[in-house]
């Protein structure tokens, strides 16, 4: 159902404005739809702190970081691990992606988007570019937790409003 | 610099690292020196003898030697001793700081002096990142990442997927046998 922002299954489609939510951030205060405001955001939302597969992903945003913020994306990772774990997680491999902890209520702000992994209970693994006008430009979602997207994706969606 | 937006992987360069039989279709062979999971693909491969380009996927975040290490190799293809430092590198992954490089440019016979400034060099850095970020564009999300024509793998490549492509994937590594130090053996 492209061109609404209801999740009814799946992670949030593109086209309508980004959902009210509260994570937290690596400091305890809260960050809601109002901090999207202004600039292009991606939501990584990844199963676990410390998995096999989580620690490529952010191995491999983190060597593209530079390219993103000059254009103008910020990159947050979100989890249901609580903060210390995402913490501990980032600062090991030495990656300075900020997370987003999304673990009390549990997954509260990840079912918003339509990024809950009911099955195991975790995020699934999705991104969700967001517009300086808090409108959803961009999703997608694995089939699983296991499956990882490549960077290039967020490359071609930031190059698609142009291109439209 | 590389557009980081979707794009295969380019085809064979001239300035390619490749060993094999070069009439053959190449595996393109993304990988990191530091990667236990590229050492045993590169075993694979090589024991299969599949033709094979190999290509920078040097992550920085990866280890803290793995720029340093594929700069290095860089650097001994200069002197045209790429594939020796490469099978050097992950015949002994626990050892690869500064004196352990050293140790097999020295085995080689290389020129330490021309080693140690090639691999400092603007040139050797732009040659693993353009490697670096093609695999990133190719859709790169592990290490390693192999390319054959259309068929791309993120991770290991087993017997089936050698045998796909025309390989002996039956060739097995032998068993480990070497003992295991004491952590106190050798002390005084």
């Amino acid at each position: 159902m492209r061109g609404s922002a209801q999740p009814i299954s799946g992670v949030i489609a593109p086209g309508g404005p980004a959902p009210e939510f509260t994570l937290k951030t690596e400091t305890g205060e809260d960050f809601t739809r109002e901090d999207l405001a202004g600039r292009t955001t991606v939501l990584v939302f990844y199963p676990a702190a410390f998995s096999a597969v989580c620690t490529d992903q952010f191995q491999i945003y983190q060597e593209v970081l530079e390219d993103l913020a000059a254009q103008g994306a910020t990159l947050y990772g979100v989890s249901c691990d609580q903060s210390d774990s995402q913490l501990a997680f980032r600062r090991s491999l030495g990656v300075t992606i900020e997370q987003l902890s999304d673990f009390e209520p549990k997954g509260a702000a990840t079912k918003s988007f339509g990024a809950y992994f009911e099955a195991t209970g975790v995020s699934n693994r999705a991104l969700v570019m967001i517009g300086p006008d808090q409108v959803v430009q961009w999703s997608w979602e694995g089939e699983h937790p296991g499956t990882l997207p490549g960077a290039n994706l967020i490359f071609d969606a930031l190059a698609a409003p142009a291109e439209r | 610099m590389t557009d980081l937006r979707s794009a295969p992987p380019p085809p064979l360069r001239d300035d390619d690292h490749v060993r094999g039989d070069r009439s053959a279709p190449p595996i393109l062979f993304y990988a990191d020196f530091t990667c236990p999971r590229c050492a045993l693909a590169h075993e694979r491969l090589t024991r299969a003898g599949a033709t094979v380009a190999f290509r920078h996927l040097a992550l920085r975040a990866k280890h803290a030697r793995t720029v340093a290490t594929a700069h290095a190799a860089e650097a001994a293809a200069a002197q045209g001793a790429f594939w020796a430092f490469c099978d050097a590198l992950y015949g002994d992954q626990g050892r690869l700081d500064d004196p352990h490089l050293w140790a097999h440019a020295r085995a080689l016979g290389l020129d330490l002096e021309r080693l140690d400034a090639d691999r400092r060099s603007a040139q050797v850095a732009d040659r693993v990142q353009r490697d670096t970020r093609e695999a990133l564009a190719a859709g790169a999300t592990t290490t390693p990442t192999l390319f054959a024509g259309e068929i791309a793998l993120a991770g290991v490549p087993d017997g089936e997927w050698l045998d796909r492509l025309g390989y002996d994937g039956s060739v097995r590594l032998p068993k480990t046998t070497k003992k295991l130090a004491s952590p106190t053996e050798g002390r005084a």
